[in-house]
């Protein structure tokens, strides 16, 4: 069964910073940017195999809105958006095509997972990429940052999913169970105890947690 | 800095900070949780460094208490401190006064200003 998202909401991360609990210790968190979420399509079982909303966030030029794309916010009666998206929830009738979604679903101490692009590396070495250890860098020794050995002599081949260097990053990561400390509703602001995936102005998906 | 973030550590700032520096000695008003009670302690010594700066700024102050040595470092803006008030300014040479970790007795001083 797929993941059935009671709240959801896109925003944009902003950056780190730090907040004073009321016990005065010092928390670490990731201010991230919402707006107005708008539901622009209803998925259901029936119609699209499977029930999701389909979400808009963020004004753009309406110039740059395609004509499909331009007949699919028509269809909702909304301006263009520049990222749509899709939450998987069973209780599709809950919404209404072309209502918002704000940052108030989410309160402090709710428990939410973060979904975003993490930071291209480019092309890594297995240190790196897959957390392998160093050779001694000295006392004679020829064998420094390399991946080792990449197997028995038998097989006369590499097995797949042989982990090497390669490209490293800029997939989507999630990150779960992380403590929302504070919202700004008039601000659209929301503050996450923790870092989360993705570069200063990445898109973010922030979910109600799957393990709260 | 990002505007946005800059507003939200704005709203933490304490307006009410004196001016100190490596080498004065300060009182530092700590609010301590005993219980379901709340108290102040005074803790006083001599600022050994200050680092960092804006929201997360710290500072260490050092104090002799019953013959051991104990050092602090506290958030300068942090809402547990209730009060910081300078009872002298030191005259130093540098920053960061480790070098007082290593001197005992009359040593350990550090020279007064000679106004205040």
């Amino acid at each position: 069964m797929a993941a059935d998202t009671k709240k959801a909401i896109m925003g944009i991360k902003v950056g780190m910073t730090q907040i004073f609990d009321e016990d005065g210790r010092a928390v670490p968190v990731t201010v991230v940017e919402t707006g107005p979420n708008i539901v622009l399509q209803k998925k259901k079982e029936e119609t699209d195999g499977y029930n999701a909303i389909q979400v808009g966030f963020s004004s753009m030029n309406e110039k740059k809105a395609n004509k499909p794309m331009m007949g699919h916010y028509k269809k909702a009666n909304v301006k263009p958006l520049r990222y749509i998206r899709e939450f998987r929830t069973n209780n599709v009738d809950d919404y209404e095509i072309g209502s918002e979604i704000n940052i108030d679903i989410f309160a402090p101490g709710d428990m939410v997972d973060v979904v975003g692009t993490s930071k291209g590396k480019g092309f890594s070495g297995a240190i790196k990429r897959h957390n392998f250890s160093r050779g001694t860098m000295s006392h004679g020794s020829r064998y420094h940052r390399g991946s080792g050995s990449l197997g028995a002599k038998g097989p006369a081949r590499v097995f797949k999913g042989k982990k090497l260097p390669g490209r490293m990053g800029g997939e989507r990561v999630t990150v779960q169970a992380l403590k929302v400390v504070k919202v700004y509703p008039e601000k659209n602001l929301i503050l996450i105890k923790g870092a989360i995936p993705g570069p200063k102005k990445g898109l973010v998906m922030i979910k109600d947690s799957v393990k709260a | 800095m990002n505007d946005i973030i800059r507003s939200i550590e704005e709203e933490q700032y304490k307006n009410d900070l004196p001016d100190f520096g490596p080498g004065d000695t300060v009182k530092v008003h700590v609010k301590v949780v005993e219980g379901a009670r709340e108290r102040i302690q005074i803790f006083e010594g001599t600022v050994m460094k200050v680092r960092g700066a804006g929201l997360s700024q710290t500072f260490t102050v050092r104090k002799i208490a019953f013959g051991v040595a104990v050092e602090r470092t506290f958030p300068v803006h942090s809402p547990r401190i209730d009060k910081i008030e300078v009872t002298g300014r030191g005259k130093v040479r540098r920053a960061r006064l480790f070098y007082l970790r290593e001197r005992t007795g009359k040593k350990a001083r550090v020279k007064e200003k000679g106004y205040f």
